[in-house]
């Protein structure tokens, strides 16, 4: 009996055309926004995080400042540096640190048969590694405790690095001259995005072990540490913590802002999160107005059709149908109408999505995933809609008066 | 079984007040059949609707089987029709998508009554309407006759105890109009109770028992 009303229904729209078309393309129109929007929004803001995560996932580059507070004597302006062991120092100092190496870096000529090319060269520990993202290729890898502990004369190169010195060869096992001296490469990075960075990125760049490094170059001062968190929530008390042991050591004010200047990528990703939040947030709302414009359309089309069909409402009421029963009816058809053209406009949707990922802009918007949350949200949005839209004419429909109704 | 004393009832249209019935009193037994008649707008589709619970009076008492029906609710009126009232309108106000067979079909659904019951129940009746070959046709594939004969089967399906029937051969051609008229006579013999507004002077050939309104009273 529901079916055969709910064909009725559509024999009935199809008297309504142009209302009928405008409507079901108002609410097919208004569910591929609402999906669409909410899943490019989603897209964009993994594709961000994780090109903004090539550098490294809640990480902290802390470099060593200028004072601006004079402090313990010491007038302010005064210029701190790193040194060899505070890398160790804090480690031993700071509980809420999990790992943390110094970072060395320079430019040097570096030599492959008869190329000839400047590089940076940088200087770290294994636990570099983690923290930085440095994934190496299939079959290599990445620098690692005993490269320290014998000074091994190994390097592990960005892929342009590859690319630039050993062209399409494999470079893994082979021989790299650095400033003169051979070092075997151990390990190539695999391609990766990479929004942040500090000198320079990690494609582009070459990696060594400290001991070696210091062995050759000696350096004195570490040029910057890579710091992160155990839990990424005390972030924020590590730095300070970081700060008030280094204010200890090299005797400056815990409260001076400029003597440690600290990225903390950790910040960068709650920004992220709240400015793609309102993007997808913006989206959504966009794909929701449309959806409320066609669910204008569908109350507007349900009066018409209740009006049309008061007299049979009138006989119904007359052989014993509830108000209940009637009110039921006219809502179940006004969630087919909306049912039709949401069905529809998910179906659009999905194909959209497929082609929008076949087109050449993974870069940008990253992959699109319809995820079940963004389906069940425009589900529940649109019977919500759908409701309020169906509510009016169902209850005009069921307390029609009878008598009235059956001489209309 | 139907008792009605000093039954009123007033249309408020805005300004004016009409009193379409002015203090009926009414009883009917238990097969009875009783035809009203009475010129246009005297108040017989009022009385009716009030009789067949769509309306209520504006004052006055009206008892269905000793049951005040003052004292009830639309969900509980609803099943009052549904189950001891069968209506029988004029232009037959069946419902045109549906067949012959899902229009009477339809007081059952509505009383929650099971698949295989309704089918009995509706196979039934409407042979003794002689439309057991139309059942699958739609109204607009029927004669009037047929059409009227659907609505009187709709309206027995759920064994009502009274059956009323406002001018139902009035659109009929006079062929027809007999048949249906002789038809409900063969229902009132099988014991139903049948009240009707009529002004097919055939009437008189079939009872004796006439309910006249003028005016909004019995006369
Ligand atoms: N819903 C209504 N609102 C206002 N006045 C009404 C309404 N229904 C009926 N009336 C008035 O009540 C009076 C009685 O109407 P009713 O329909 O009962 O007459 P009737 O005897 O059935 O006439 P007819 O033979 O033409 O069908 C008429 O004056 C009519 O105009
Ligand atoms: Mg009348």
């Amino acid at each position: 009996m529901f079916i055969k009303n709910i064909a009725q229904v559509f024999r009935e729209l199809s008297k309504q055309k142009l209302r009928t078309l405008l409507t079901l393309f108002g609410i097919f129109w208004g569910t591929t926004a609402v999906i669409l929007l909410l899943t490019f929004g989603a897209a964009v803001k993994a594709n961000s995080s994780k090109t903004m995560h090539g550098m490294g996932e809640s990480i902290c580059v802390i470099w060593a400042g200028r004072t601006s507070i004079s402090y313990g004597g010491f007038p302010k302006g005064r210029n701190l540096s790193f040194y060899k062991d505070d890398a160790q120092y804090l480690k031993e100092q700071v509980q809420l640190i999990d790992d943390i190496s110094p970072q060395y870096s320079r430019q040097v000529p570096v030599k492959v048969k008869n190329k000839k090319q400047n590089f940076n060269i940088n200087a770290v520990w294994p636990e570099f590694k983690e923290m930085r993202n440095m994934v190496p290729r299939g079959g290599s890898r990445f620098i690692n405790p005993i490269d320290m502990e014998k000074r091994r004369r190994v390097v592990f190169i960005g892929n342009e690095v590859e690319k630039t010195m050993f062209g399409d060869e494999d470079a893994v096992g082979k021989l790299m001259y650095i400033n003169g001296t051979p070092f075997t490469v151990v390990g190539v990075i695999i391609e990766k995005e990479q929004d942040g960075s500090y000198n320079g990125r990690d494609k582009d760049a070459i990696f060594m072990p400290t001991s070696t490094y210091l062995s050759i170059y000696g350096d004195r001062f570490v040029d910057n540490l890579v710091a992160r968190a155990k839990d990424v929530n005390k972030t924020e008390q590590m730095k300070r913590a970081i700060v008030a042991a280094m204010a200890k050591k090299y005797r400056f004010s815990e409260e001076d802002t400029q003597a440690l200047p600290i990225w903390d990528t950790t910040e960068a990703d709650q920004f992220l999160n709240v400015f793609f939040n309102g993007f997808t947030t913006f989206l959504g709302i966009v794909g929701v107005m449309t959806l409320i414009v066609g669910g204008i359309g569908i109350a507007n089309i349900m009066y018409v059709i209740v009006e049309e069909r008061t007299s049979e409402i009138g006989v119904k009421r007359a052989i014993g149908a509830k108000k209940r029963v009637i009110l039921m009816q006219y809502l179940i058809e006004t969630f087919a109408i909306a049912a039709a053209g949401s069905v529809s406009g998910f179906l659009f949707s999905v194909v959209l999505i497929w082609g929008i990922n076949q087109a050449p802009i993974e870069e940008f918007v990253g992959v699109l995933i319809l995820n079940p949350a963004i389906a069940v949200t425009t589900i529940i949005i649109i019977s919500i809609i759908t409701l309020v839209a169906g509510w009016g004419p169902a209850k005009r429909a069921s307390t029609l008066d009878p008598v009235v109704a059956i001489n209309s | 079984m139907i008792k009605m004393e000093n039954i009123r009832k007033v249309y408020d249209t805005g300004k004016i007040e009409v009193e379409a019935l002015r203090g009926v009193d009414l009883h009917v037994k238990k097969g009875d059949l009783i035809t009203v008649i009475g010129p246009s707008g005297s108040g017989k589709t009022t009385l009716m609707n009030i009789m067949g619970c769509l309306d209520k009076p504006t004052s006055g008492e009206y008892k269905l089987n000793e049951q005040n029906i003052k004292n009830m609710n639309d969900n509980e009126l609803s099943e009052l029709r549904n189950k001891e009232i069968g209506f029988v309108f004029q232009n037959f106000n069946l419902l045109p998508y549906a067949s012959a067979y899902e229009n009477v079909e339809m007081p059952l659904l509505f009383a929650g009554i099971g698949g295989k019951k309704r089918k009995e129940k509706v196979e039934y009746i409407l042979d003794k309407v002689a439309l057991g070959d139309r059942m699958d046709h739609k109204p607009n594939e029927l004669s009037g006759g047929q059409k009227q004969r659907v609505a009187i089967a709709r309206a027995l399906v759920n064994d009502p105890n009274i059956i009323l029937a406002d001018e139902p051969t009035g659109n009929l051609d006079s062929k027809s109009g007999r048949e249906i008229m002789e038809l409900f006579v063969d229902l009132w013999k099988e014991g139903n109770t049948i009240i009707m507004i009529t002004h097919d002077p055939r009437a008189k050939d079939y009872t004796d028992n006439f309910v006249n309104i003028t005016d909004g009273c019995i006369v």
